[in-house]
């Protein structure tokens, strides 16, 4: 049997919540996007674990992508763009017009679907985000620019290079870099969407490695399209369907036993 | 077998029709190319003979300041000097350049940045309409309104440099925009989400990531803008006063290249040396729209390589 939107009932979810022991990174209540008039995500709850990695996954056009970047308000540059229901960071809610969005990708930083470094030095790519945020000195910036390049893995191959251009480096490596480049700022919570798409196997086996060692200090949400990937490297997983979430639960359980029929239906490549 | 090839071999319409597209754009590229050169041989022959036929010597032509042809010096030499009206064209065009850049990308900032929707309903069509307003027309402009305007303030007659600026600063403006906002727009969108999402602000995003990714682009649009002020004729001539001296001020009379050549093409006779030294202002002109070209070729590949 495959997924189609006539036999899915949307109304039946299957979502957990964290529980005592288990600190909370960012949650979203009753979180709608609306593009004009159209309604993008339907309402989502979910609760993100600290220094976990959490996948999102599901059928393209099910606003995976759309969620990913409410969470650190990139959909504030999209002017159509509406975005309702509370999105809970620190136990403030930074879906608000007074929070100030400089602050809050500072601290929820994020990394796209295709490598897009500047075409200005390795260097000043690392250093660009952590100079309009008002960090001076040569010794600070070498020093960031280091740390973050080894946290992604990057270091060794282009300490002897940093002065070149970010753009003679391969998709792995860019991508890397744009890794680095987000993880330089210090931030708690890095939003990935789909960072491997555009990479082949060896350099996307190279981005896995990387996030699952910085899983360490960083919790990490990431959209795939690729269920081997969210089965390797994630702790939960999200199913998402027509903008809304129709399971949530630790990896293991989605990809082997699932609640949802839909789950199952798409991890197993029943869809369409 | 031979069925086959004969099949494969048969000359079929579709042949046919490769050959004749072929033709006709080859024949139209050779033709244009071909009058471009005619051009260029035509002009710089003519232009050559004041130094050729006439034996003015270069230093005397580029470097003097005397220009009076028909007239020879106490040492027989002809006056025909022609600094005073290159420097006039440099000087407007460097002055236009310098008061319309700042405006052009502020505009296109605006437009690309800021706010693209009042960008696109407003103001290109605004742009658009500059651009195609006939020379004469801004030169008329110039004439009753911004020279009484000039002699009013600083005195003189009001015709000059300040005037011819004034007047070209208003011509170039729109070129230099829509290019500016071609170059702003071909700026790929992910840079600029790149740089939000490290949480720079807007305008970090656009001075540290959107300005220097477009920056070879925005130059040509500078330098596309100094082509055209360098080559206008009418409307600085109507506003320039056509006084061959050098500027010594921006609201005494001068001239540049071009408004001498329109002023005096019709008053000479083909094969005298007041004829051929118009030929040779027109050279100049000729190359130096050539190196505009050039220059602007060349930053497009430096840019290219970036």
């Amino acid at each position: 049997m495959a997924v189609n939107p006539e036999e899915t009932d949307l109304n039946k979810k299957h979502i957990v919540t964290l529980n005592e022991k288990e600190p909370l990174a960012i949650s979203t209540k009753d979180l709608h996007v609306y593009y004009g008039k159209f309604e993008a995500i339907k309402g989502v709850s979910l609760e993100f674990e600290k220094n976990k990695i959490t996948s999102l996954i599901g059928p393209s056009g099910s606003a995976k992508s759309t969620y990913l970047r409410s969470l650190n308000r990139m959909n504030d540059e999209i002017s159509s763009a509406k975005v309702t229901g509370e999105i809970l960071y620190k136990n403030v809610n930074i879906n608000d017009p007074e929070v100030d969005v400089y602050t809050t990708r500072k601290q929820i930083g994020m990394v796209f679907q295709s490598p897009n470094p500047f075409s200005k030095s390795i260097y000043e790519n690392i250093a660009f985000g952590l100079k309009r945020h008002g960090v001076k000195g040569k010794e600070t910036l070498d020093k960031a620019v280091e740390t973050s390049l080894k946290q992604a893995a990057l270091w060794d191959q282009v300490k002897d290079k940093l002065n070149q251009s970010a753009l003679a480096l391969s998709g792995g490596q860019q991508q890397r870099l744009c890794i680095a480049r987000a993880i330089a700022l210090k931030p708690e919570i890095l939003l990935l969407d789909e960072p491997a798409s555009a990479l082949d196997p060896i350099s996307t086996s190279q981005v896995e490695e990387t996030l699952i060692e910085l899983k360490e200090n960083y919790t990490i949400i990431i959209v795939t399209h690729n269920m081997q990937q969210a089965s390797r490297i994630s702790d939960r997983t999200a199913f998402f369907y027509l903008g809304h979430v129709l399971e949530y639960d630790e990896t293991r359980k989605i990809f082997t036993n699932p609640t949802i029929q839909a789950t199952e239906d798409y991890v197993s490549g029943h869809y369409g | 077998m031979e069925e086959t090839v004969q099949h494969f071999k048969k000359r079929s319409p579709k042949r046919k029709q490769e050959r004749f597209g072929k033709t006709i754009s080859l024949v139209a590229t050779i033709f244009i190319v071909s009058i471009v050169f005619s051009i260029l041989f035509f002009v710089a022959s003519r232009g050559l003979r004041t130094f050729t036929e006439h034996g003015v010597s270069a230093i005397d032509f580029f470097a003097g300041t005397a220009w009076r042809p028909g007239e020879v010096s106490d040492a027989g030499e002809p006056l025909v000097g022609a600094f005073p009206m290159i420097a006039g064209s440099f000087l407007v065009t460097i002055f236009s350049a310098l008061l319309a850049t700042p405006f052009a990308l502020g505009a296109a900032i605006f437009m690309t940045e800021i706010s693209p929707k009042t960008g696109k309903k407003y103001l290109q069509p605004v742009i658009e309409l500059l651009v195609g307003i006939p020379s004469v027309v801004y030169g008329f402009i110039g004439l009753t309104v911004i020279v009484p305007f000039i002699r009013q303030i600083f005195g003189g007659t009001g015709f000059g440099v300040l005037a011819a600026t004034l007047v070209l600063f208003v011509m170039i403006l729109p070129t230099t925009t829509s290019m500016a906002v071609d170059t702003l727009n071909a700026v790929p969108r992910y840079y600029r989400e790149a740089s939000f999402a490290m949480g720079a602000t807007r305008w970090q995003t656009i001075y540290k990531v959107v300005l220097r990714a477009a920056s070879p682009g925005l130059l040509t649009a500078v330098i596309f803008g100094m082509a055209r002020a360098f080559g206008e004729a009418l409307a600085v001539q109507m506003v320039i006063g056509n006084a061959a001296l050098v500027p010594d001020s921006l609201t005494t009379p001068a001239s540049t290249l071009t408004s001498i050549l329109t002023m005096n093409m019709g008053n000479t006779v083909l094969g005298t040396l007041e004829n051929d030294v118009l030929w040779s202002l027109a050279t100049i002109l000729l190359f130096m729209s050539l190196f505009f070209n050039i220059l602007t070729r060349w930053i497009g590949k430096k840019g290219a390589m970036k």
